[in-house]
């Protein structure tokens, strides 16, 4: 065999290092440093339940794992011991597997109802329908008016240096008094329904705050939903890679009263 | 002696498999009958397992473009408009049943040894694959006549594409029958390598495979594609 | 037969030099072809993301070989392409499997080669084909493309009008990997017919090497989703090239120009490549188990526990990887039904590769460990493998996934799991190899320098990725700038790069100790470690025919070591049972 066996650092060196590591994440993690910031949806709690329960079972497995192989790596090191042979033992195996497959495909189910809120609805009435099309490297919203009906599109009338960066087709009455604008604003405790749409290739729409992230492919309207329970002022940014400037296309999200929304609307859009 | 083997082969520690101490199987490289020829390094049998693997990986190519063609018609608001496949795929098909029949005759007449029968119906076979090759090329000639094209729209898109990868498949096979045609009649390097048996064997899977698949993509353009 | 195996003819050695080094059948000479291939590709996937590490600290610097001097965004996102697509492809689908597979599994199963030594020249040809067409993307009109390693549609689709590095680039990269697909394709039917027919006598499959079961798994996986990605290939270059719709919906308008294409789905191409890329990422770390398992068995001195619950749990890997593809569209647009059944899937992998963590922690339980470079690689791939594994937990939820996805946190998630465990898979194969392959032995006090400073370097990069990814840090961005948010994060951004740039210095050592050790290392003789497996039989290097015309027959299982009864810590497995010395360990 190899020389040195009896005085290797390794069987110290390697259990320290497991610890520090498994110390610094765990504190970090649990220290909420790096967190996002607050949720501001129901749905988005939800989800931070989801993800501290989750952190809960992966940090107890992750310390667990972490640490034993630092304890037998530690303690089996060779030090002119006996090797305890064996082969295996069916029952840890089958223990460990069952224990393993509940936590897992536990977490799986639990999640369920965080997932379907967001995206398995049937659409409501008082939502508030906002059409949002992006393009490299531009978001717009539409929203349909005081007649609720969102115009015709037509890609061959697209033209964002004459002021139609979606394609209105100007004869369509449905489509007159569209409000198109860069940025989006919502009301405040108000169902608010977004159909993501893309006119070149697949981009995306994330808002931290919201928990909420979706693509929009071309080809596809995708409808996602949230109600925002705080007014401020939101980052949101494309997450789908889409070309030269990717790290470029972002715009914000207001969530305003109810008072200020409606004024909004009446405004055309200021 | 039996005590020393079962000491070390079974511990009284509880165990799964990882013992034994079986005497070991008859080897490879010996192929154990009164055959005079016995060929070294890889045994026939693999030559069969390759093309069984080789069949399950080609498969596995056209039932993706299966798949992406079963997408694109059920798509909501889809432009599919099915292909009326040219009328010369008839004879095609039948070119490619055909084919498949010769060389199991073909094959008979090699395992009773009579060879030139052998080397007309394995000539047969490759000559039909040419036969099948040109109908499908006068097929692409009457679509582009009609003004239909590979980007007219997806149908036809597929249509091309399904067409051009078995044809691709099936020259292979022509280019395969026309090597061990040669080879029979010039004879086999001596060893080690692939037996005639064996090639020929071998060859006629693929074969029988690519005229299947064939068969089995011309229903799929006539039930909608 | 004789008392120590049985004599097979094999065809004579062939002479001459490109006979012998170049153009050669001989699966060990293809298996190293295969490695330096994968250390080149390697070292220029480095390259690029010291590159792209460099960028986003300071992203004004020059650098000096570039057009212009100030990287720009496109030269950055082709970085991005470029980097994944060759460390995906040339480094882990080539070196674990191709590599080091083409090499030992013969060997190790007792053949004299392949089943099909020409075959495997081929595939060795061809990807050095399909790598001098990815090399190439560099120097085309253009540039690389910009689309990432996944060229989603149409931003690959389309051509010159998405953007730069998508006309000449984005074909040369679509030309590589159909070149690649079809090279694997190959490379898959040679291991599975070999595994399947040509294993010595007595070499049941409940006896082969664990390292030879992750081969035959990942070769199953090769053969059934490289086909898929090849179709998809072949789609997408006609939607460029050819004017198809395959992928390529209505009303697509790039600086206000309306494409004529119609009638195709974006997702679709996402559906054909994640077919294809979940297994991917499990052929990239199944021959990295297989040799951990082997390693941590041989350096402990103990069988492995559960060799069975091993086998199960890798042939369940295998199969559950084909069905949790969507886990990578949770929010592309697909079905919210299918992606949650996606994520039950997806959560149900971790099952079985939690039992092999298990079945490592328990191989070590009341074992001897001798801690030579190998088995610190080894050790460092199960603490790698934990880490990356149960980030892969968050990920699998879609709900949980609208905060993650395309953020740091994947990157994080992905480069620990590939990045690093798999390539801690291919160091201890590496180390522990070596010998075997070339006659001598790697220098030990370098590779443990360089085992601490990549163990604890490759933490020290990716462990404050995670929480890059979870304050917000998006992937594939160029700059940072324009998000008021990432600002903040620039100290973590910082201290990444740091790390990386020290990390990939270190890697510097091993190359050293590589090359040295070719010509400088300590002459090694047939079993330097007292292994049990086939390989250590013969003589370092194996002579051309593996076993000098005496082929072994095989009497046990792989990892009989301080077996009851046994006078030395482990019996190979080729030796009769009559010539096991009995009695007290000296």
């Amino acid at each position: 065999m190899t020389t040195d066996q009896h005085r290797s650092s390794a069987a110290f060196l390697f259990p320290l290092l497991q610890f520090l590591m498994v110390a610094a994440t765990v504190y970090v993690f649990f220290s909420n440093k790096f967190a996002p910031p607050a949720a501001i949806t129901a749905a988005g709690a939800a989800i931070d339940h989801q993800y501290d329960m989750t952190l809960a079972v992966t940090a107890v497995a992750f310390v667990l794992s972490q640490l034993g192989l630092a304890y037998v790596v530690l303690k089996y090191r060779d030090h002119g011991q006996k090797v305890e042979f064996s082969r295996g033992n069916n029952t840890l195996e089958l223990l460990w597997t069952t224990l393993t497959a509940v936590l897992f495909l536990g977490l799986a189910v639990l999640g369920h109802s965080a997932w379907a809120s967001a995206r398995m609805f049937e659409p409501s009435l008082d939502a508030v329908r906002v059409e949002v099309t992006e393009n490299q490297f531009v978001f717009n919203f539409r929203y349909p008016g005081p007649d609720g009906k969102f115009g015709r599109l037509d890609p061959k009338k697209i033209d964002a240096s004459l002021g139609n960066p979606i394609g209105l087709d100007s004869t369509d009455p449905a489509g007159t008094d569209d409000i198109v604008v860069p940025t989006l604003t919502v009301p405040v405790n108000q169902e608010v329904e977004l159909l993501m749409r893309s006119q070149d290739v697949i981009h995306s729409f994330f808002v931290r705050e919201l928990r909420l992230q979706q693509d929009a492919v071309p080809g596809l309207i995708v409808p996602v939903r949230f109600k925002a329970e705080k007014i401020g002022h939101y980052e949101v940014v494309c997450t789908q890679l889409c070309g030269l400037g990717h790290s470029q296309m972002h715009t914000y999200l207001d969530v305003v009263s109810q008072e200020n929304f409606a004024a909004f609307l009446k405004n055309g859009g200021q | 002696m039996p005590e020393a083997v079962s000491d070390i082969e079974e511990p009284a520690v509880a165990l799964l498999d990882g013992g034994g101490g079986r005497p070991p199987d008859p080897g490879f490289g010996d192929d154990g009958g009164a055959g005079s020829w016995r060929p070294a390094g890889t045994p026939q049998s693999t030559y069969t397992t390759g093309m069984l693997v080789a069949l399950g990986g080609i498969s596995m190519f056209f039932m993706a473009l299966v798949s992406a063609s079963v997408v694109h018609r059920g798509m909501p608001g889809s432009d599919w408009v099915p292909l009326h496949p040219p009328s010369i795929l008839w004879v095609t098909s039948a070119l490619a049943v055909a084919s498949s029949l010769t060389l199991v005759r073909a094959r008979r007449m090699f395992k009773a040894g009579a060879e030139s029968g052998f080397s007309r119906w394995w000539m047969a076979t490759a000559v039909l694959g040419v036969c099948f090759l040109s109908g499908q090329l006068l097929a692409w000639r009457q679509l582009v006549s009609a003004g239909v094209y590979l980007a007219s729209n997806p149908s036809v898109g597929f249509f091309y594409v399904f067409t051009a990868a078995h044809g691709l498949h099936l020259l292979g096979g022509v280019i395969a029958l026309l090597w061990i045609g040669w080879r029979q009649s010039h004879g086999w390097r001596k060893s080690p390598g692939i037996s005639p048996g064996t090639a020929t064997a071998v060859a006629a899977l693929y074969w029988h495979f690519v005229t299947g698949l064939w068969l089995f993509l011309f229903s799929f353009f006539l039930i909608g594609g | 037969m004789s008392a120590h195996g049985h004599t097979v003819h094999v065809p004579e050695a062939p002479t001459g030099f490109i006979r012998k080094y170049v153009f050669s059948t001989d699966h060990k000479v293809i298996g190293i072809q295969y490695f330096f291939l994968a250390l080149t590709s390697v070292v220029v996937g480095m390259l690029l993301s010291v590159l792209m590490r460099f960028h986003l600290l300071w992203p004004g610097a020059k650098v000096p070989f570039l057009q212009g001097g100030v990287m720009t965004q496109a030269q950055y996102l082709s970085l991005v392409t470029m980097h994944g697509t060759m460390m995906v492809f040339f480094v882990l689908t080539t070196a674990p499997q191709a590599g080091f597979g083409n090499y030992f599994l013969p060997i190790q199963i007792g053949a004299p080669d392949m089943a099909f030594p020409h075959l495997n020249m081929l595939s060795f040809w061809v990807t050095f084909l399909a790598f001098l067409s990815l090399i190439a993307a560099f120097f085309v009109p253009d540039g690389a493309p910009i689309s990432g390693w996944t060229a989603y549609t149409p931003l690959s689709g389309i051509g010159q009008a998405s953007g730069p590095g998508e006309g000449w680039g984005q074909t040369m990269w679509i030309v590589s990997i159909s070149l690649f697909c079809l090279a694997s394709l190959l490379g898959a039917l040679n291991f599975i017919a070999t595994l399947i027919d040509m294993r010595a006598p007595g070499m049941s499959l409940m006896r082969m090497p664990l390292t030879c079961w992750g081969w035959f798994v990942t070769a199953v996986l090769t053969l059934l989703a490289f086909g898929v990605l090849l179709a998809g290939g072949i789609l997408l270059f006609l939607d460029r090239t050819a004017g198809t719709s395959f992928f390529l919906p209505a009303g697509l308008v790039f600086t206000d120009q309306l494409q004529p294409h119609s009638g195709g789905s974006p997702l679709l191409w996402q559906h054909l490549f994640w077919f294809f890329g979940h297994p991917e990422v499990y052929i990239a770390i199944l021959p990295g188990m297989g040799v951990a398992s082997h390693v941590l068995s041989t350096f402990c001195r103990k069988p492995i526990f559960g060799y069975k619950a091993m086998v199960i749990a890798m042939n369940a890997i295998g199969f559950l990887g084909f069905v949790v593809w969507g886990h990578h569209m949770f929010v592309s647009g697909m079905s919210p039904y299918s992606a949650f059944a996606f994520s039950v899937m997806t959560m149900a992998i971790g099952v079985p590769s939690a039992i092999k963590t298990f079945n490592w922690l328990g191989t070590l339980w009341g074992s001897k460990i001798h801690f030579d470079v190998p088995m610190l690689f080894a050790l460092g791939f199960v603490s790698l493998f934990v880490s990356g594994g149960l980030s892969g937990l968050f990920l699998a939820q879609p709900a949980v996934d609208n905060l993650l996805h395309a953020t740091y946190y994947v990157v994080a998630h992905f480069h620990l799991v590939m990045g690093v465990a798999s390539i801690f898979g291919m160091f201890a194969a590496t180390y522990f190899w070596f010998p075997k392959m070339f006659g001598r032995m790697m220098n030990p006090t370098l590779g443990k320098i360089h085992f601490w400073f990549t163990f604890v370097g490759a933490y020290c990069i990716f462990m404050p990725m995670h929480f890059l990814g979870l304050s917000g840090g998006i992937r594939r961005y160029a700059d940072y700038t324009a998000i008021s948010y990432l600002q903040p994060l620039r100290p973590l951004t910082m201290f990444m790069t740091y790390a990386a740039f020290v990390t990939v210095t270190a890697q510097l050592i091993f190359l050293f100790n590589l090359f040295w050790s070719l010509k400088k290392g300590e002459v090694a003789g047939k079993n330097p470690w007292n292994a049990t497996t086939l390989e250590w039989i013969t003589t370092s290097p194996p002579p051309h025919d593996n076993f000098g015309g005496q082929f072994p027959s095989v009497y046990r299982g792989p990892y009989e070591f301080n077996v009851p009864g046994a006078r030395e810590d482990f019996i190979p497995q080729n030796l009769e049972p009559s010539q096991v010395a009995m009695g007290a360990q000296s």
